[in-house]
């Protein structure tokens, strides 16, 4: 395995708005602006985010509800930019963010396929060679015909993640959808992530189960509202201050 | 920027398929309406202003046809492209796509149609017994102007979309406005000298195009031809800087 850094953030910092700019017309957003109402906070989801991991490195994301976790991996998958600082990256990212959105309800299940395949970057000749294969995985064969919003959720979920999964990324990125499906797909869909990490790819996974990131992570990052509280390579120190942590809610001083 | 369209081609295609599935889905007479809606509108304008101004305009069908065709194209992509963005919102905010394809893929879809009518106007030329001459030919020009036009109002309509959503109100106003301006099925030459002040609006320029290489059969002089240009330029401009400024921040208005 070699060593070659793949992904790199320096300083990186993203400043999240919310207020209620949103759904206002431009009568209102006036008003409120003159009277001095007009209400925007912002405030930092990602402050200050440095860390390097090389090829064959899986990073294990940890850190409570609104850590600014999520907004990390948007950044790095680049759905946002960051406000300050910059995002290196040196190879095709696959992101596994929320994986039944972005699906048309009105086209079918084959047409869905494609459309997303497309999203994700694949060229046409590689789909038609792939189509047969995600349907079998996803076990929808005779569903192919069916719109997609007659499916059930557990399906839906299934098809994303056989098209996801296909891809050969060099960066993977799971947050918290090693859990799809019924019993029986989840076992498939966990040796299917497995292969993908044995076959050398770098993979950033956002978990809240500490067991699996200390038997899967090489590298861990652990955020605090937005804050980087440390980033290294002790995995099991840093998931055992970061247990502590969750059990005195006494962020560690000695990291 | 070329190679990296080639990269989306694929995606570009696909949502361009979507669009259109999605637009004909549950018609029985599925895309014989796109070609029916205009015509319907032609008949109801040639209906009521015949009596008006049918006299004073030859061939005052092509006329308005021609007025027609230009004006609900303008108006199909823009009032689409303003929502696509919005529309697809979901979509950008998961996945790393470039924005602005969604606003492309809806105007290929309106291209296609306003192509299908087109079609239906040539042969209501020829029935109509309007003389063929080659300029005919260059028609292409305000066409190829138009969808640059349109793709430029639709980068501006759908970021300012993004940002106030009563904009599509304000619009609806405002197209229904530049409707009248546009002089669809009246003859602006009874205003004589102010004849000039309907050249503001660029979907007069594109109409007037078609007016003088169908109707009169010769080609517009080259500063015509410049102001055509010249529009379809500008907005795209405004409408790629105010993308550019502001597609990072979509994402917080969703």
């Amino acid at each position: 395995m070699t060593h070659e850094p793949i992904l790199s953030l320096d300083n990186v910092s993203i400043r999240y708005m919310t207020g209620d700019f949103k759904e206002i017309g431009i009568k209102e957003f006036f008003l409120r602006k003159i009277t001095g109402k007009y209400k925007v906070t912002e405030f930092w989801a990602d402050r200050h985010v440095t860390f390097t991991i090389n090829r064959g490195d899986m990073l294990g994301i940890i850190g409570t509800n609104g850590a600014g976790k999520s907004t990390l991996l948007k950044a790095v998958s680049g759905i946002m930019r960051p406000t300050e600082g910059t995002v290196w990256c040196n190879g095709k990212i696959a992101a596994l963010l929320e994986l039944g959105s972005g699906f048309d309800g009105d086209l079918t299940v084959g047409e869905n396929t494609y459309l997303r395949g497309a999203m994700l970057g694949y060229t046409r000749r590689f789909m038609d060679e792939k189509y047969r294969e995600i349907l079998a995985f996803a076990e929808l064969e005779e569903y192919e015909e069916r719109a997609f919003k007659h499916l059930s959720s557990g399906m839906k979920s299934r098809l994303a993640f056989s098209i996801a999964s296909l891809v050969n990324p060099d960066i993977l990125i799971l947050d918290e959808v090693l859990s799809v499906g019924d019993g029986a797909f989840r076992k498939k869909s966990e040796a299917k992530m497995k292969s993908i990490i044995n076959g050398g790819a770098t993979t950033i996974l956002v978990s809240h189960s500490i067991p699996q990131v200390r038997s899967m992570c090489s590298k861990i990052l652990w955020l605090d509202h937005g804050k980087q509280i440390t980033f290294g390579d002790d995995v099991n120190g840093i998931c055992d201050a970061y247990e502590e942590f969750l059990k005195t809610k006494v962020l560690p001083t000695n990291l | 920027m070329f190679t990296k369209f080639k990269e989306n081609s694929f995606l570009f295609s696909e949502l361009v398929k979507r669009d259109f599935k999605k637009k004909y889905k549950r018609t029985y007479l599925g895309m014989l309406w796109s070609v029916l809606s205009p015509l319907l509108t032609l008949l109801v304008m040639r209906l009521v202003f015949t009596k008006f101004f049918g006299n004073e305009i030859e061939h005052y069908t092509i006329y308005l046809f021609c007025g027609n065709i230009v004006f609900s194209f303008f108006s199909d992509c823009t009032n689409g492209g303003m929502g696509s963005l919005m529309g697809n919102a979901h979509i950008f905010s998961k996945i790393n796509v470039p924005k602005y394809l969604f606003l492309f893929s809806r105007t290929v879809s309106s291209l296609i149609n306003f192509g299908l009518t087109f079609i239906v106007f040539l042969i209501f030329c020829v029935i109509d017994g309007v003389p063929f001459s080659f300029s005919f030919f260059a028609l292409i020009i305000p066409i190829i102007c138009l969808v640059i036009f349109n793709v430029g109002v639709g980068l501006i309509l759908s970021a300012l979309f993004m940002f106030f959503r009563d904009v599509q109100y304000l619009w609806s106003v405002f197209s229904m406005l530049l409707m009248y301006m546009s002089a669809i099925f009246y003859d602006p030459a009874r205003f004589g000298a102010l004849e000039r002040l309907f050249l503001i609006n660029p979907v007069y320029v594109y109409i007037k195009y078609f007016r003088i290489a169908v109707l009169e059969g010769y080609l517009p002089s080259i500063q015509f031809h410049l102001l055509a240009i010249g529009y379809a330029v500008v907005f795209f401009a405004i409408g790629a800087l105010i993308y550019k400024k502001f597609n990072h921040k979509f994402i917080y208005y969703i």
